[in-house]
Formats: structure tokens, C-alpha cells, sequence
């Protein structure tokens, strides 16, 4: 059984529908991209999926149950994680309370410590979250969601604001993570060296639909995809 | 508004007097300063604590010992007092959510309030302190005699403290815990002890407090509160992490509310706390860390 | 001769993750040990686990005694632990920072003092500065000197390469050398350096996954194939 189950997903905000029926999975243990254009729906999945929005049709179904029963709150404590595009840290907290913050739906045996141990923020960890530049405050949002304790882990754009350097590292330590922490991760990404390099599943969205799935390399060669991303030639 | 006399003599008394109380909430200040600076923790038992002590210093002088003789004592008993207090009753939250630390140091002035009434009963009583209350006249202005002990004795205790901070290894050590526990580690310095011997100073310097003021109101359980009061926002207006600030901010609240009190027609003896607290919070309005907070020195 | 530190089998976990998977190595007196291994690989949380500030299973000797497990307690015994990121007391003057350096020392520290100005005369032009508006290279040296205040038997060394211009680097690897052999003290180094390290150690483990996979003197590793493909980079 799959871990996460998208399934015939609508949404619609008044004239647009930004999801036209939507299905995909992610099985335990993957790395799965969501991959597509501006606008193409992914950032409405994944609010879909933290129920920040309720789907007009279909479902969302966690570990076999049906997402779409529980508040957007009680989603950490089904054991998902999220992080956001713009990074939302409580700027005026330490990062050491941030991460804090996460521990609270006190699922699993680690201490927050243990987590900024992991993600190298220990000695940072009085620090004020404000005061520290972009990529190290990813990391802490990272550290935030990883103190959850979550099976399921989705990453907003995680590589945007990074340098060439940095996403290489972020594709290693996502890997890493993933397999010291049996997460699952579902990731939302532009770079797509990023996504390829590591994802063991893509699937394409184009103007909320579904318009290709497979691995990294079926989905690079597909047309539908190249069309999708650089135009119907001419 | 404002009430018609006005002499410069009284003046310069309504001065003095505000140095006067500004030391005694400059002490206080300090103490809250150096136990947030080490553990980040706000102590709202440090005016229960000091009236404990002073309650103390009482027994001893009505057992025949002079002030002097006592005061030595008491110090000694208000730093132990402190450094026990932080090893069992704080050491074991360190590490819990600040509000539990809070609601610990709330009970802890609950249960000194408590201890202190039970012990001594209720009443005030007076307190015979050091200085006499003569005046003498300083370049024409009649000023206490005791206004000026206090304000020597808060001095000295600055200037000590000050000292032992710069000088001493066990000053640096105290610094180096507040500043950087981890690397503090490193070269050998057991955090925890110091953390507890923070505790133990700003109990001494709450002591001092305690026994400065007692003479001029009269001694009872309840004697710190207001003056607590005052200390938390001295050290607030003076930046929460910054001695320096503790110092100046109370002197400047004690000048500030003395003469508010005597040249302000409305304001009197009954709106003095609540004046002052709306003058700090429109200071930090404009400057969030107070006068000498680390929120407004910046590297980059 | 028994060595000065041995690990045998030492594990560390963060949580759920396990960081050390039973790490053995030893340095003899006086010898200069490099740690290998890419980022994750459980390098600096060997350094950590020594030191004391991770919590570890497993028995780390020295000086023929059981190590004690806290970094105050380490420090005592003769071991000075440079973490990454230097641990420098930023807001404290360079003169304060070399001070504290000496905390479990007693007696007067001119002669110490002087021993470090010999190695950096640049820290003594600077010694009332404050420590926070040195250079890398500078703060660099100054976490140095404030290690061998101490006279330690051990010197633990975290990434000393980090962030600094390559002549600035050889530089302080060459002081070093030199300190090591005055002093008489082994250093343990971590590096991501693997030339640079291997160039001034006489030995070297290389970790992977929080395990010892090679270890041998610096010519065997330098001629070993994997290694040099892997870290040497040829």
C-alpha cells in the first residue's frame, strides 16, 4: 500500500481549476518530484494535501485513511512534515525554539537537540532565527519539520535561493535524511537537476492536470513534458 | 499642571532623592540583569528573595548584632541562598519551555512571600539602618545623610561587581557561560556551577537592596513588590542583557519619577508606577531594546 | 607503547539516527591523526563523541583512564577540542579568549601568552581587540591559541581549512606542525582537505557511514586507489 494516495483530486477557486483531476502515490521510502510550469497546480497539491485547502472531488489518503477528515493542525500529528517556499520561521525565536515548535506534536524519541546535532545547527542554536542568512534558515525549517518525527516529508521548492554549491550538497542530505530518518519525500522543485538527480519517481503537472509520470529519465525524454516546459513548436 | 513652587534648593533635594531610590532600583535591576544574561530566565522571586534576607538582617539586629556586623552575614546567606535556589529548584527546568521557568519563579516568590509572613508575622516594623537621618548641607541644599549612604553603598557595590567581572578568572568564567555555554565547556568551565554562582550574586545584590530600602519604608512581606515593579522596568528600559543599562536606566527611572511625582500636579504619589511604566513603554516603541539593549548594536 | 587515545567501537546516535556505527581508532603521543570522509560521514561527530559534548556508547581511553563524558571533564584531562566553526567568544577581546583558554590552568599565563604570540604575532598586535571582528584566518588563529593555552596533551581539530583562503590555510597547517612538535602535543584533525590533510599527518582513518572503511599511514592511503578517486581527487 502506498503511503500517500492523491486520487482523482479537484479543486477549483471560482472559474480556475487549479487540480483537474489529479491522481498520484508516493510508497514509503521514496523520493517523488512534482514537477511542471508556473501555475501548473503543485503548490495547490501540497496545500491540498496539509489540508490548508479541501478538494471540490476525490480524495487524499495517508497510510490507508482518508486525509481529508483531519484539520489542517492535526496533519503534523498524522506524521506530516512540511516546509515552505518563503521559509516561515518564527523570526523572533531562537532556532532552538523553532525547532522546538516542531517537537511539540511529540511524536518519536528524539530531542530537538538530537535534530540540530543532525542538521549541524547545534552551535547556532541560541541564535535568532531572523538573524541568519536564507540557506541557513531552510535548514532550520528542515530541522523544524524533522523534529516532528514525520513519515512523510514535503518539501517546498527547497532549492530556491540556493547557490550551485548548496543545492548539490541539498540533494546529498536529502538522500541522507531519508534514509537515517525512513521518511518518505515528496518534493515541489524548479531546479530540475535537483529533482532528477534525486527523485526515484517524477510526476509532471501542466495547468492542474497530469500530464506524465515515470522515473527521472522516462520523464525527461517524454514529449509532453518538453512541449509542456518549453512551448508546442512552431 | 504643573505646582507652583518652585524652589532650585528643593530642586536639587527631589534629585537626590530620585538618585537615592534610582540606586535601589538600579540593584535590583542589575540582579534581574545578570541572572537573564547568564540563563535567559526573567526571576520574579528576586524581590521576594531580597526581602527574606532583609527580614533576616532584622533578626540578626534585634539579637544585638550592629548593621555592619550583620550586613557581611547576610551577604553570605543571600549568596548560598541563591546559588541553592538555582541548583534544585531551577536546574531541573533548564531546559523545559520558558513559561514553565516562569511559573517557577512566580511560585518561588509565592512560597518566599509565604515563608516570610509565617515566619515574622505579617506586621511592618522598622528597620534601623546605617546611616543617620540627619541632613548636611551640600553646597547649600540640605541632603539626608542616608540618601547619600545609599547611594555610596550601591556605588561601591557596582564598582565591586564591575571589578570582579573584568579581573577575575571567575568573573571572565561568569561572562564566557552567559555568552557562549558550548565553547565555555570546552576550555573547562562547569556552566552549571556558574550559572548557580550567577544566582548567588544577584541574591547578594537583591540582599543589598533589601537592606537600603528597609530603613526608609517600613520592613514588611509585601515590601519589594512595588519596588520590583520598578527594577523590571529599569532593567527593560535600560536593555534587558546590559548592566551597564540596569544601572542607568534605574537611576534615570528613580530621577524621572521623583520629580514626575512632585512637579506633576496629577501624577502625585498615586500615579507615579503607572506614569513611568507609560513613559518606558513609549521609549521601547521607538527603540525595542531598550537604551543599551543588544538589539541595537549590530555587527554585520 | 599504549596509545594516547583509543576509541573501541564507539557509537553515537542523534535520535533515530545513528551516527557512529562503532568508530575504532587510537593516536599515539605526540602523533598527528587526520579523520577522512565526506560531509556526513560522521567526522566531527567523532571529534564531538571524544570531547565529550555527544553523547556516546562505548569506552574512549586516555592517558590509560577511562575518558570521563563531559566536555568540562575532557578539558580538564588534557584534551582541547577546536569545534567547527572556531567556538570563539565573539563579543570577548582576543586577550580574554586566550584567558579563558587557560581556565584550567593555574599560575601566571604571560609565559603561555608569549608562546602563542611566537606562533601568531598578528593575535598580539590584536589582543584588545574584540575577538568577533577578526578575520577567518585570524579567528582561526585565535581558536588555535587558545587550545594550546591550556598545555594540552590533545588537540581535536574540526575543519580548520574551513572558509579560508588557501594560503592562509597551508599557513596554519604549517604552525601547526610546528606547535605539535614544540609542544609535544598529537593532534586528531577532521578535514574535508584530504591533500592538505594527509600532507601533514602521519596517519589517517577514512569514515563512511559513521564507520572506519581505510586506514593506514598517509603514503598507503595516498597510494590507495579508492582513496585517491574518492578524496584525492585523481
Amino acid at each position: 500500500m502506498a503511503l500517500l494516495e492523491v486520487e482523482n483530486v479537484t479543486k477549483r477557486f471560482g472559474g480556475i481549476v487549479a487540480l483537474d483531476d489529479v491522481s498520484f502515490e508516493a510508497e514509503p521510502g521514496e523520493i517523488v518530484g512534482l514537477i511542471g510550469p508556473n501555475g501548473a497546480g503543485k503548490t495547490t497539491a501540497f496545500n491540498v494535501i496539509t489540508r490548508l485547502y479541501t478538494p471540490d472531488e476525490g480524495d487524499v489518503r495517508f497510510e490507508g485513511e482518508s486525509l481529508l477528515k483531519t484539520s489542517p493542525s492535526g496533519i503534523i500529528r498524522r506524521g506530516i512534515a512540511r516546509t515552505f517556499q518563503n521559509v516561515e520561521l518564527f523570526r523572533g525565536m531562537s532556532v532552538l525554539d523553532n525547532v522546538r515548535v516542531g517537537a511539540h506534536a511529540h511524536r518519536g524519541e528524539q530531542s530537538s537537540e538530537d535534530v540540530l546535532f543532525y542538521v549541524n545547527l547545534h552551535s547556532l542554536r541560541y541564535r535568532q532565527a531572523a538573524d541568519l542568512p536564507f540557506g541557513t534558515q531552510k535548514r532550520v525549517e528542515l530541522a523544524r519539520a524533522l523534529a516532528s518525527a514525520p513519515r512523510l516529508l514535503l518539501l517546498d521548492e527547497p532549492a530556491g535561493g540556493l547557490s550551485h554549491e548548496e543545492v548539490a550538497q541539498l540533494g546529498t542530505f536529502i538522500r541522507r535524511m531519508r534514509d537515517d530518518y525512513e521518511l518518505t519525500v515528496l518534493l515541489v522543485e524548479h531546479h530540475m537537476g535537483l529533482v532528477m538527480g534525486i527523485a526515484d519517481r517524477v510526476h509532471v503537472l501542466d495547468f492542474g492536470k497530469k500530464i506524465a509520470e515515470g522515473t527521472p529519465a522516462e520523464v525527461r525524454g517524454d514529449r509532453g513534458v518538453i512541449e509542456a516546459y518549453l512551448g508546442t513548436p512552431s | 499642571m504643573l505646582v507652583a513652587a518652585f524652589t532650585w534648593t528643593e530642586f536639587a533635594q527631589q534629585i537626590a532623592a530620585g538618585i537615592r531610590e534610582g540606586a535601589i532600583y538600579a540593584g535590583l535591576a542589575l540582579a534581574i540583569v545578570i541572572i537573564y544574561r547568564s540563563t535567559r530566565v526573567i526571576n520574579f522571586a528576586q524581590g521576594e528573595m531580597a526581602t527574606f534576607t532583609t527580614f533576616v538582617a532584622w533578626s540578626l539586629m534585634n539579637h544585638g548584632l550592629s548593621f555592619w556586623t550583620a550586613f557581611p552575614i547576610v551577604l553570605a546567606l543571600a549568596f548560598t541562598g541563591g546559588f541553592a535556589i538555582e541548583r534544585i529548584v531551577i536546574r531541573p527546568v533548564e531546559d523545559a519551555p520558558v513559561v514553565t521557568i516562569v511559573i517557577v519563579t512566580l511560585g518561588l516568590a509565592l512560597l518566599l512571600n509565604g515563608l516570610t509572613s509565617l515566619i515574622w508575622g505579617g506586621g511592618n516594623r522598622q528597620f534601623r539602618g546605617p546611616f543617620s537621618t540627619r541632613t548636611i548641607d551640600v553646597a547649600g541644599v540640605p541632603i539626608s545623610v542616608q540618601d547619600i549612604g545609599i547611594v555610596a553603598v550601591s556605588v561601591a557595590l557596582v564598582a565591586l561587581l564591575g571589578l570582579f567581572f573584568r579581573f577575575t578568572k571567575l568573573g571572565l568564567a561568569l561572562r564566557a557561560s552567559a555568552l557562549n555555554p558550548d565553547s565555555s565547556r570546552l576550555v573547562g568551565v562547569r556552566v552549571g556551577w556558574m550559572l548557580a554562582f550567577g544566582w548567588g550574586l544577584a541574591a547578594m545584590l537583591g540582599a543589598v537592596a533589601g537592606m537600603m530600602v528597609a530603613p526608609v519604608v517600613f520592613l514588611d512581606p509585601n515590601m519589594m513588590q512595588t519596588i520590583l515593579l520598578y527594577a523590571f522596568a529599569a532593567a527593560v528600559l535600560g536593555g534587558l542583557d546590559s548592566p551597564i543599562g540596569a544601572v542607568v536606566g534605574g537611576l534615570l527611572l528613580g530621577v524621572t519619577i521623583t520629580l514626575l511625582g512632585r512637579y506633576v500636579g496629577f501624577v502625585g504619589q498615586t500615579l507615579k508606577l503607572p506614569v513611568a511604566l507609560l513613559l518606558i513603554l513609549l521609549l521601547l516603541i521607538v527603540r525595542p531594546g531598550g537604551l543599551f539593549g543588544s538589539v541595537t548594536v549590530r555587527r554585520a | 607503547m599504549t596509545p594516547l587515545l583509543e576509541l573501541d567501537g564507539v557509537e553515537a546516535r542523534y535520535g533515530p539516527v545513528t551516527a557512529l556505527r562503532g568508530v575504532s581508532l587510537e593516536v599515539g603521543e605526540g602523533e598527528f591523526v587526520a579523520v577522512l570522509g565526506a560531509n556526513g560521514a560522521g567526522k566531527t561527530t567523532t571529534l564531538r563523541a571524544v570531547s565529550g559534548t555527544v553523547r556516546r556508547s562505548g569506552d574512549v581511553i586516555f592517558k590509560g583512564a577511562k575518558l570521563p563524558r563531559r566536555p568540562d571533564a575532557t578539558a580538564r584531562a588534557g584534551i582541547a577540542h577546536v569545534p567547527e566553526g572556531r567556538g570563539t567568544f565573539s563579543e570577548l577581546s582576543v586577550w580574554d579568549n586566550l584567558r579563558l583558554g587557560a581556565y584550567t590552568r593555574r599560575g601566571s599565563l604571560k609565559e603561555d601568552a608569549q608562546r602563542v604570540f611566537k606562533y601568531f604575532p598578528r593575535l598580539e598586535e590584536r589582543k584588545g581587540q574584540q575577538a568577533g571582528t577578526l578575520s577567518g584566518g585570524e579567528q582561526q588563529m585565535l581558536a588555535l591559541g587558545r587550545a594550546i593555552m591550556a598545555r594540552p596533551k590533545l588537540v581535536l581539530l574540526d575543519e580548520p581549512s574551513l572558509g579560508l583562503a588557501p594560503l592562509l590555510v597551508t599557513e596554519i597547517f604549517e604552525r601547526l606542525a610546528a606547535m605539535k612538535t614544540e609542544e609535544g602535543m598529537a593532534v586528531l584533525v577532521v578535514e574535508q582537505n584530504a591533500n592538505l590533510a594527509l600532507a601533514h599527518a602521519a596517519r589517517a582513518y577514512v569514515l563512511e557511514v559513521g564507520r572506519v572503511v581505510v586506514t593506514g599511514s598517509s603514503e598507503e592511503l595516498r597510494a590507495n586507489e579508492s582513496v585517491r578517486r574518492s578524496y584525492l581527487g585523481y
